[in-house]
């Protein structure tokens, strides 16, 4: 009785298993089609700033206020700790960092995919249920190149900015409660941060950082919506998948790019 | 929502992002100090470089004039032979001395120019005579503890 | 070479997989000009059949003939080029809910054409006075009622003037009025744009009266096809149950079940 169950486990399993896989090729051959036939978008630019606006334009309130946030609470986490050392002049230098290297790239990815991802999984999802996609196709119109390939451009163009965004508004934050708040001084904030913080090695690793999470997150959201169900739970499955596969990604992919980039220092 | 509503915002959110971008790289970076200069290199010997890593500051009168560009062991002299890129617009004497210090407590390590009085400079490639090794903190508290010792022993 | 028949399905099977076959052995001819009428019961493969046509899926066995070009030959540039001369009416409009009706009407032009926007203008304010609502063209899909958007949708799929319409269930939960007005216009538009149009449908009486010609499907095998005068006076039981909308016939009343006694414990 016992050793049955077991067995069709371990079937079940072999079963999710091999379907995942085939899921994710279809993922990866749906990601081609969409740089192949992004062609169109780039002819037609005005598509590519639509969803601009919908991805980066209705994430900026939401990205600048955790970036505000979260600069704050790292100005005041960090003054308890360096005070025990007397090391806290190098209040800017730890905010600037932690912002720059990490926090700035994946929080505003979590949020990016909470917000844009999950809503262009609805989005997808909802036209696919209510037979637009299918009307698009009927008239000629490749949706991948249509519907799909300008979100992609835009959620990839608006993550690094995001992620700007949200390090430029926690360096004023942690600026805030540090300086201005509890008194470190001014000068030797900015000061030990420009010297700790360099540009190829940490601002554009931070790029880097957010455009390989914009890539990973669009995609996701994308494939998910597309890929969706046509039904009510369909579509709501999917983008609860969304969100949750997302996240794995960014904190997943964070590890690789961190131990890779950050290996001398 | 009209087009041209939606291009006013999508062009204020694109100003603000590479806002923050040109930002993060002047005032929170150090793109705006030592970025393409011209350099020359200088070597220096110490018997112990302490912490010392590449890419570390060069500083002389405690402003940034180069950095260090690679730290390798010596097998022949057993010395630590560390190589540094220095602006080309400050030249030093052939009697400067490099020292390893601290930049405060907890700060990292860099390579501190000091003194020099000859009036020839150290040509591109030249190794410094004078260095002092960085300090290192056990052998400071040994030291300490001897010589209290034999204070205490000598009474 | 161009014949009387727009469309031409010979011996044509369709099956997923091996254990469920939608369609077999279907023979169909849709002569230009006319109105023709696919109907059954639901799951009868009717739609299956009507995106067939559209070249949605090749078919398992058999051929499908679109103005003489056969469709399981056409590659994907072939297969858009013939979708361009098609419209297809879909069950609930599926119009773009983020355009506007003006830019729903006007989106294939603007997609395949290079017209001026004074000429796209001129164009939908045709098509949409065609279809009675030319005066609502600045208006949001959310903001039409089922009818309303159903004739938007019919005003896009006529656009470039296709020579094949398709409509999937073009009937389904409509008022009376709405009705009689969709009635009117399938008619009406496939004799003045001079095209041919194929309905598929399970709303008798309404298309009984517009179509030239009707095939019946049941579980995805041609059962009978005729005229409509044919089919009102015919004495296939299949057909009369359909037909006349009787409850219990060939396609039996009661799902398949044990025997009631036993259900109930009687015996």
């Amino acid at each position: 009785m016992f050793n049955r169950g077991a067995i069709i486990n371990i079937r079940g399993l072999g079963h999710r298993t091999i379907d995942s896989v085939m899921r994710f090729g279809y993922a990866s051959r749906f990601f081609a089609l969409t740089l192949l036939n992004s062609g169109a978008c780039f002819r037609r630019p005005h598509l590519i700033v639509r969803e601009l606006y919908y991805t980066g334009v209705q994430s900026m309130i939401i990205i600048l206020v955790s970036g505000l946030f979260v600069g704050m609470v790292l100005g005041f986490q960090g003054y308890q700790t360096l005070n025990t050392y007397g090391s806290e002049s190098a209040l800017g230098v730890l905010v600037a960092l932690s912002l720059v290297r990490e926090l700035g790239p994946v929080v505003s990815g979590l949020l990016f995919a909470s917000r844009a991802g999950s809503a262009m999984t609805a989005e997808i999802g909802l036209m696919k249920t209510t037979e637009q996609l299918s009307a698009m196709e009927m008239m000629a119109v490749d949706p991948i190149a249509r519907v799909v390939a300008p979100r992609f451009w835009a959620g990839v163009v608006s993550m690094p900015l995001l992620a700007a965004i949200f390090s430029a508004m926690g360096v004023y934050g942690g600026y805030l409660i540090g300086v201005v708040l509890i008194g470190v001084d001014d000068g030797s904030f900015w000061s030990q941060m420009q010297s700790a913080v360099d540009f190829r090695e940490d601002i554009v690793n931070g790029v880097i950082k957010s455009v390989v999470f914009g890539v990973a997150v669009t995609w996701i959201a994308l494939f998910e919506g597309y890929d969706s169900p046509p039904t009510a739970e369909g579509v709501s499955g999917a983008t609860t998948r969304t969100v949750v596969t997302s996240s794995l990604a960014i904190l997943g992919l964070d590890f690789v790019l961190t131990a890779f980039m950050f290996r001398g220092i | 929502m009209e087009r041209s509503t939606i291009d006013l915002w999508v062009g204020l959110f694109m100003v603000a992002g590479l806002g923050a971008l040109t930002i993060l790289a002047l005032k929170v970076g150090n793109m705006g100090s030592v970025g393409s200069n011209e350099t020359y290199q200088l070597s220096a010997e110490f018997t112990n470089i302490g912490g010392l890593k590449p890419r570390a500051a060069v500083k002389s009168s405690g402003v940034v004039v180069g950095r260090v560009s690679g730290i390798i062991f010596d097998n022949e002299k057993f010395v630590a032979r560390v190589s540094m890129n220095i602006d080309s617009r400050y030249k030093f004497p052939q009697d400067t001395s490099a020292s390893i210090l601290t930049a405060g407590l907890l700060g990292e390590q860099y390579v501190g120019f000091e003194g020099g009085a000859e009036d020839k400079p150290l040509t591109p490639g030249a190794t410094l005579k004078l260095t002092q090794s960085a300090v290192v903190l056990e052998k400071l508290i040994s030291q300490f503890m001897y010589s209290k010792a034999d204070g205490s022993a000598g009474k | 070479m161009a014949t009387d028949n727009l469309v031409e399905i010979s011996g044509v099977g369709y099956a997923y997989d091996k254990r469920r076959t939608i369609l077999s052995d279907i023979d169909m001819k849709i002569p230009r000009g006319k109105v023709v009428a696919i109907m059954g019961i639901s799951g009868s493969g009717k739609t299956t059949l009507l995106r067939l046509i559209a070249g949605w899926f090749k078919p398992t066995r058999g051929d499908i003939r679109v103005d003489g070009v056969l469709t399981r030959e056409l590659d994907r540039d072939g297969l858009y080029s013939m979708r361009r001369r098609m419209g297809m009416l879909f069950q609930f409009g599926a119009l773009f809910t983020d355009l506007s009706v003006y830019d729903n009407v006007a989106f294939q032009m603007r997609e395949h054409t290079d017209l001026s926007e004074s000429m796209i203008h001129d164009i939908v304010m045709m098509k949409l006075h065609a279809v009675g609502l030319r005066g609502a063209h600045h208006l949001m899909p959310s903001e039409l009622s089922g009818g309303m958007s159903r004739r938007v949708a019919l005003a896009r799929a006529i656009a470039l003037d296709p020579m094949l319409m398709m409509y999937d269930e073009p009937f389904t939960g409509l008022d009376p009025i709405a009705l009689g007005v969709i009635r009117k216009l399938v008619r009406r538009l496939n004799d003045t744009l001079g095209s041919t149009s194929i309905i598929v449908t399970h709303d008798v009486q309404e298309a009984l009266d517009i179509v030239d010609y009707v095939y019946y499907l049941s579980e995805g095998v041609m059962v009978a096809h005729g005229t409509p005068e044919e089919m009102r006076a015919s004495t296939d039981p299949l057909v009369r149950q359909f037909v006349w909308g009787e409850a219990d016939g060939p396609v039996a009343y009661q799902y398949p079940s044990r025997k009631f006694n036993e259900e109930l414990e009687l015996v």
